[in-house]
């Protein structure tokens, strides 16, 4: 049986939640029936990345209409490479953007349910996966024939899984789809920023971070003079920023930047999936928040259960007062 | 342009959950539920629509009973009609068995246009706008913001990773998956609570749409999340754990 992992690129090379995703594939089969995919139109240099890591082969899907993704032309491909191989059981992805905006459908085509955003790969096998925002764990099960499709949280699973060091390449081909230009029905403008980025969160030591218990624009500025007694940067959850409560570039999170500072602090932000991998890296982090279930005391190092508007004004005395 | 949004009705934001007896749910007593978030940008988006060009919105849900009061919310705010599919909870069908009942409600309508919200924010599949775009043999594009007719059909800006975007050009009809703070979203006035009210639900069962609920993916178990930490909790008035806090950030993880 075998496990086909896709490999998105990003900057000429492959991500790193792709080897997350090659780790992934290799609790699915052996390193032998694993086979690395990389697609595009110029894969020669992602190909003898992906080669290094001590799996099966490696494919490259190559054709001139995937310089740039599609739905369209990725899942096309995929799927007559998927219809090309003998018995392919297991094909494992990256949860990322592109692979939430075209595994469904390529799933759909072959009749199959992508099981998505999983964190985690035990026995059966079963697949783990978050629910209500991550309050609950669901565990999920492939049943009946046909490939099964999976794709990974960025985080859960190592990123150096796949490394051999042994030095040996695995073998590489070349598959062809049959594409024509009609069949691609959306048409992708190059990437942009809106902003110049004024921020950079990434390179912050101490970040104060705030989340929608802090009820109103007009309360912001108590969680900025916590910043400012901290010597932090101020950055915020999704909702914050989509209020425009502050702005987009102090969005921490799957859409906005990921973070690892020494210090995260989380005022008044329950911990949602999108939020927890822009920020779970950090070396410590604290929460304060009203309900003791809320997802961020999952990954909390020090936790204070309270209204915030009691909790971070006594807290800015203290940080003062320690100074 | 004829619009159908596509919500689905969640349990309320911070809800206390407990897990059902048989342990394959969430127990559903005492639940208070609400419009999925993104849903509500993607209806927000489609009145915004209507606003501008005219038109029709409609929106879709399936579920039991209790989803007739997100949909007359949709109508409060705006919609003009509404599709109630009729069916258990949906945790008897995997994403693309409750994609093939939206399908088959949406199909006869013709749509212009198909929303619906990134994902939703109790099971967080986030395939059910791409899988309903290949059902429906329509384009699609997915973490959208902002939307523009074109002479050739719609102009979008998508939503990319680190704060990046792009803007992607597609043909009607075509199926857009929401994302959120692309808009305001706009509160349920009195007038519009009224208006509702001579609205038209047409209500289907799911046996009528589509009866093949197989599913390809099964749900065996549902638990509370393993602890990936030991978190210390600071405990008592907020004075002294804010005092104790300090100080263990100091003395003992030395980041301050």
């Amino acid at each position: 049986m075998s496990v086909l992992a896709v490999l998105e690129e990003g900057g000429g090379k492959i991500k790193r939640a792709s080897w997350e995703a090659l780790t992934a594939a290799l609790k699915l089969g052996a390193a032998q029936d694993v086979t690395a995919v990389v697609i595009g139109a110029q894969t020669e240099a992602l190909a003898g990345e992906a080669a290094a890591k001590g799996v099966g082969k490696v494919v490259r899907i190559e054709h001139r209409l995937l310089a740039q993704y599609t739905a369209d032309g990725f899942s096309s491909a995929l799927q007559q490479l998927i219809q090309n191989q003998d018995a392919t059981k297991w094909v494992v992805f990256p949860h990322s953007y592109q692979v939430r905006d075209y595994a469904p459908a390529l799933a759909c085509r072959m009749g199959q349910v992508l099981i998505g955003d999983v964190i985690a790969i035990e026995a059966g096998p079963t697949f783990t996966r978050q629910l209500m925002q991550g309050r609950l764990t669901g565990t999920y099960r492939h049943c009946g024939g046909g490939p099964c499709f999976v794709s990974v949280q960025a985080g859960a699973f190592r990123a150096d899984g796949a490394e051999t060091g042994a030095g040996a390449q695995a073998p590489i081909a070349i598959f062809t789809p049959a594409l024509n230009a009609a069949q691609i029905r959306t048409k992708p403008g190059a990437p942009l920023r809106s902003a110049a980025q004024t921020v950079d969160l990434g390179s912050a030591h101490r970040i104060v971070s705030v989340g929608r218990g802090i009820q109103s624009t007009e309360n912001i500025p108590i969680v900025r003079e916590l910043a400012e007694a901290l010597g932090a940067e101020l950055a915020a959850s999704r909702p914050i920023c989509d209020n425009g409560w502050l702005p987009l570039e102090r969005q921490v999170g799957s859409s906005g930047q990921t973070v690892s500072p020494k210090l995260y602090l989380a005022v008044g932000i329950s911990g949602a999936i999108q939020h927890l991998v822009g920020m779970k890296g950090s070396q410590c982090i604290v929460a304060i928040n009203k309900d003791a279930n809320a997802p961020i005391f999952e990954v909390a190092d020090y936790g204070i259960v309270g209204d915030l508007f009691e909790v971070v004004p006594a807290l800015i005395e203290a940080v003062k007062a320690a100074n | 342009m004829k619009v159908v949004v596509a919500i689905k009705q969640v349990p309320q934001r911070d809800a206390p959950v407990r897990i059902a007896a048989d342990g394959k749910g969430i127990e559903e007593r005492e639940l208070q539920w609400a419009m999925n978030e993104p849903d509500a940008y993607a209806l927000e988006e489609a009145l915004q629509l209507k606003e501008q060009h005219g038109g029709e919105v409609m929106v879709v849900s399936a579920g039991p009973e209790r989803v007739g009061s997100t949909i007359r919310e949709a109508l409060a705010k705006g919609a003009d009609r509404g599709i109630h599919i009729l069916c258990g909870g949906l945790g008897e069908r995997d994403a693309l068995g409750v994609a093939r009942l939206l399908a088959a409600a949406i199909r006869p309508e013709n749509p212009d246009l198909v929303f619906t919200g990134l994902q939703s924010e109790d099971v967080g599949m986030g395939q059910t706008g791409v899988i309903l775009a290949e059902l429906l043999g329509m384009p699609h594009a997915t973490l959208i913001l902002h939307v523009e007719e074109t002479d050739s059909g719609l102009k979008v800006k998508r939503e990319l990773e680190e704060g990046w975007f792009q803007e992607i050009e597609l043909p009607l009809p075509a199926v857009l998956t929401m994302q959120s703070g692309g808009n305001k979203l706009r509160y349920t006035t009195l007038m519009g609570i009224k208006k509702a009210r001579t609205k038209e639900i047409l209500v289907v069962s799911a046996a009528e749409l589509a009866g093949d609920a197989t599913r390809v993916v099964t749900l065996e178990q549902i638990a509370a999340p393993k602890k990936q930490k030991t978190t210390q909790i600071l405990t008592g008035p907020a004075k002294k754990a804010a005092k104790a806090l300090v100080e263990k950030l100091k003395t003992e993880a030395r980041v301050l």
